[in-house]
């Protein structure tokens, strides 16, 4: 056990909590982009689109739990200082979250007359949690501070961040649907992808010239060439991504998971490029990792519980996505 | 300008109030639909389906609000009482990763399967699914009541600097009131689907639905009603037992007794003055209070006045208390009235109806009041003698959380009306749906088709 020392317990929960946070991105990211580019003109396209994320909205929301708790349990002190800092965002995250959760279900369920507000409050929710979650990312990016130009910078970032999810939430409907609402989810791809470039060429100039440190990591070799292939691989993607949008849809319906596919490399590509750039600060220039690990005998018995039961998730998530792959059909209750 | 400490008080009762309302009814609604789908397997009896069908929806609903209040809960922690996890964060940390790591994602990815995929897997995964998804809640229950239970009697730990540290995880886990809290609460669930199921059922023979689901579901919910509330009662009194010995001033409180007596009246009702430490306009009953808790005619009670500053406000817990032993003992009448009238005569008379229908969120006025009585029991302490609840309360600006507080609660009014409103409707839509496929087994069936139906359920 002499490897499970106090610093490297705090680097593995570091790596799990960014573990589950980049998982929650790609995941609930995909449900609330679909969320947030509901097409409300048309009631059978709004259904299909539900349907497609319907099975899975509720386990991909779990991993902010997840990400919430790590930081929670293994972070306490960075936690507290986060959170403080970002209270009303985060009260408006889970305000968002709160409405379109239950949208979800009572839009299935009310008279029909009703469902089309359950609907708006579908689209709503997504929208306030996604700009929200871009908004406490900008400030977290801005070192927890408000002022006039981090909070300008924060609602650059929540749009951003908002386009990223309607990109990943079009190339998810890409992937589930056919015919005309596919051919909307391209072009709509389309669009956020432009918009999710924009904001990660912004984001990527500003970051370096704010943050010191961050400025160091990127142009300090030999790292740096190392470091270097993030952006390059993150760019080509985007390059990939606008090939490949450009001949969707293909006989057969080949290639329709591609978007979806490079849409998950550029959320990795950006949320490694931001991880590396704070490491190893949890609070940026406050509080490194280390500092703000709670204590070992703790860390260790949950990191045992970890080992085992994340692979189990693993497991049984594989079987949920294999029961419902292909085409999204109608949502029937069973 | 109320404070940080009111309102964040104030902001968590309101959430974990509004909370606890879902998983009260999905823990115990999980496994009744793992009864109707075990039901079915052996049966093949399409009525179990239907039964199925229809629960099912009111799980999904009740679920999906249960996660998004609970999501609200585990930010709150860190927004509202960082002290809390500074303190003894080492014990609840785990104890919360656990519960997240075994039940929340077992019951999330499961969910799915058990709601969309009755065509898509086999018949047998989809019952998995459903058994995994109750034993999900169970378990989620199951932790974060290990949680609650440590902060009223908390064992197993060392201070170190102010910092508790875990010297025996199976102390911990199995401290002393958990046993019984554990017990009290699935009890509890399990009582208020009960009264919900039979409220509902009601509601649709009431109107006219003369299907064999609804009557099933009448049967099986009032007969298990009339053998779990008295359950309640005898578990409910262990439970009081349990935290006179570890908690007396709660008792203290719970009875109404401000000064140490022996030979303490049982108080029915009065109105506690906090101010002159006695009770007003009190109904007694001689040494009654004595006998419960003590056995013994003259024994010896702890009044509120051997606490000082470290004893809860009366009232709250005091009427809290009786509000849910009164819903218990009603609950208790009702079940056992309509269940031999069930028995003998197979159908409930229109009043009986009208009473069950009136009952349908009992269980939740029982549980509520009844955490009401353990949480505010536990005050001024957050983790019983070790944290103050003072102690652990943010810094945020009282503005802020009073802002937060205003779009919760207004957030959460318009929920409930919209949920309790939405059951009814989906029970009146039950009613009329008329379609009528055998291919599908659990499909409504025609009105009429019953009455000639053979097959016993």
């Amino acid at each position: 056990m002499s490897l499970l020392t106090a610093e490297n317990l705090a680097l593995v929960f570091a790596a799990l909590t960014a573990l589950a946070v980049l998982l929650y991105a790609i995941l609930d990211g995909y449900d609330l982009g679909v969320g947030i580019t509901l097409p409300m003109k048309q009631e059978a396209w709004r259904d299909t689109s539900i349907a497609s994320i319907g099975p899975f909205w509720d386990a991909n929301e779990t991993w902010l739990v997840l990400a919430v708790g790590l930081l929670l349990v293994a972070f306490p002190a960075a936690h507290s200082a986060i959170l403080h800092a970002l209270y009303l965002p985060a009260a408006l995250l889970l305000i968002g979250l709160i409405l379109r959760g239950v949208a979800f279900d009572f839009r299935a369920k009310v008279k029909p007359e009703r469902k089309i507000h359950w609907d708006w409050t579908f689209k709503c929710g997504s929208l306030l949690a996604t700009f929200s979650q871009g908004f406490m990312l900008g400030i977290y990016v801005m070192g927890l501070e408000y002022h006039i130009g981090s909070v300008i910078f924060a609602c650059f970032s929540g749009l951003c961040v908002t386009a990223a999810y309607a990109m990943i939430g079009n190339a998810w409907l890409i992937g589930k649907t056919t015919g005309d609402l596919q051919f909307h989810a391209i072009r709509q791809c389309k669009r956020a992808g432009v918009w999710t470039l924009a904001g990660i060429l912004t984001v990527s100039a500003i970051n370096p010239l704010v943050n010191a440190n961050v400025y160091q990591v990127w142009t300090e070799p030999p790292l740096a060439y190392l470091f270097a292939a993030i952006p390059l691989l993150c760019f080509a993607m985007f390059a990939l991504g606008y090939l490949a949008l450009k001949r969707l849809p293909l006989p057969n319906d080949r290639g329709a998971w591609i978007p979806f596919f490079i849409c998950k490399v550029i959320f990795v590509c950006s949320f490694a490029g931001l991880a590396l750039s704070f490491y190893p600060f949890v609070v940026p220039n406050q509080m490194t990792l280390y500092e703000a690990a709670s204590s070992k005998e703790s860390l260790t018995i949950i990191f045992f519980g970890a080992v085992i039961v994340i692979p189990i998730i693993a497991a049984y998530t594989a079987v949920a996505y294999y029961a419902f792959r292909g085409k999204a059909d109608g949502l029937k209750y069973y | 300008m109320l404070d940080t400490l009111l309102l964040s008080r104030i902001q968590f009762a309101a959430n974990i109030s509004f909370h606890i309302l879902f998983p009260t009814i999905t823990i115990a609604l999980g496994w009744l639909l793992v009864y109707f789908k075990i039901r079915f397997d052996l049966s093949q009896h399409p009525v179990w389906m239907r039964a199925y069908r229809f629960w099912v929806k009111v799980f999904a609903l009740t679920f999906a609000l249960g996660v998004v209040s609970g999501i609200t809960m585990s930010f709150q922690f860190g927004t509202n009482w960082p002290g809390f996890m500074e303190t003894v964060g080492n014990i609840a940390g785990p104890l919360l990763a656990y519960e997240i790591l075994t039940a929340f994602f077992l019951e999330a990815t499961m969910l799915g399967i058990m709601l969309f995929g009755f065509n898509k897997v086999p018949r047998w995964l989809h019952t998995l699914a459903t058994l995994l998804v109750a034993l999900g809640t169970t378990l989620s229950a199951f932790w974060i009541l290990v949680l609650n239970s440590w902060m009223q009697t908390p064992v197993g730990f060392e201070m170190r600097d102010g910092v508790a540290h875990a010297t025996d995880w199976l102390a911990i886990i199995f401290n002393p009131s958990f046993p019984y809290r554990f017990t009290h609460m699935l009890f509890a669930s399990a009582l208020t689907v009960c009264f919900l199921v039979a409220g509902i059922s009601a509601y649709r023979l009431y109107r006219g639905d003369n299907k064999k689901a609804p009557r099933l579901t009448l049967k099986t919910a009032l007969f298990s009603a009339a053998v779990l509330a008295p359950s309640q009662a005898f578990i409910g009194d262990l439970h009081g037992l349990n935290t006179l010995a570890h908690q007396p001033q709660k008792v203290a409180a719970m009875e109404g007794l401000w000064h140490t007596e022996k030979g303490a009246p049982l108080v029915l009702f009065a109105i506690p003055d906090a101010e002159t430490q006695t009770n007003r306009f009190a109904i007694e009953i001689p040494k009654l209070a004595s006998l419960i808790l003590t056995h013994e005619l003259e024994g010896e009670l702890q009044g509120i006045s051997d606490f000082e500053d470290a004893h809860p406000p009366v009232a709250p817990v005091f009427y809290s208390f009786r509000v849910m032993v009164g819903t218990g003992i009603a609950m208790i009448l009702v079940a056992w009235w309509c269940s031999l009238r069930l028995y003998r005569k197979n159908e409930l008379t229109p009043l009986q109806y009208k009473v069950l229908m009136g009952m349908s969120f009992s269980g939740w006025l029982a549980t509520l009041a009844g955490w009401y009585v353990t949480e505010i029991g536990r005050q001024p302490y957050l983790v019983y003698g070790v944290l103050r609840t003072s102690e652990a309360v943010t810094t945020v600006a009282s503005e802020q959380v009073a802002l937060t507080l205003i779009m919760y609660l207004l957030l959460y009014a318009v929920l409930l009306v919209a949920y309790i409103k939405t059951l009814f409707w989906l029970a009146k839509r039950a009613i009329d749906v008329e379609e009528y496929d055998l291919s599908l087994p659990g499909l409504p069936e025609k009105k009429t088709e019953i009455a000639t139906e053979g097959a016993r359920v």
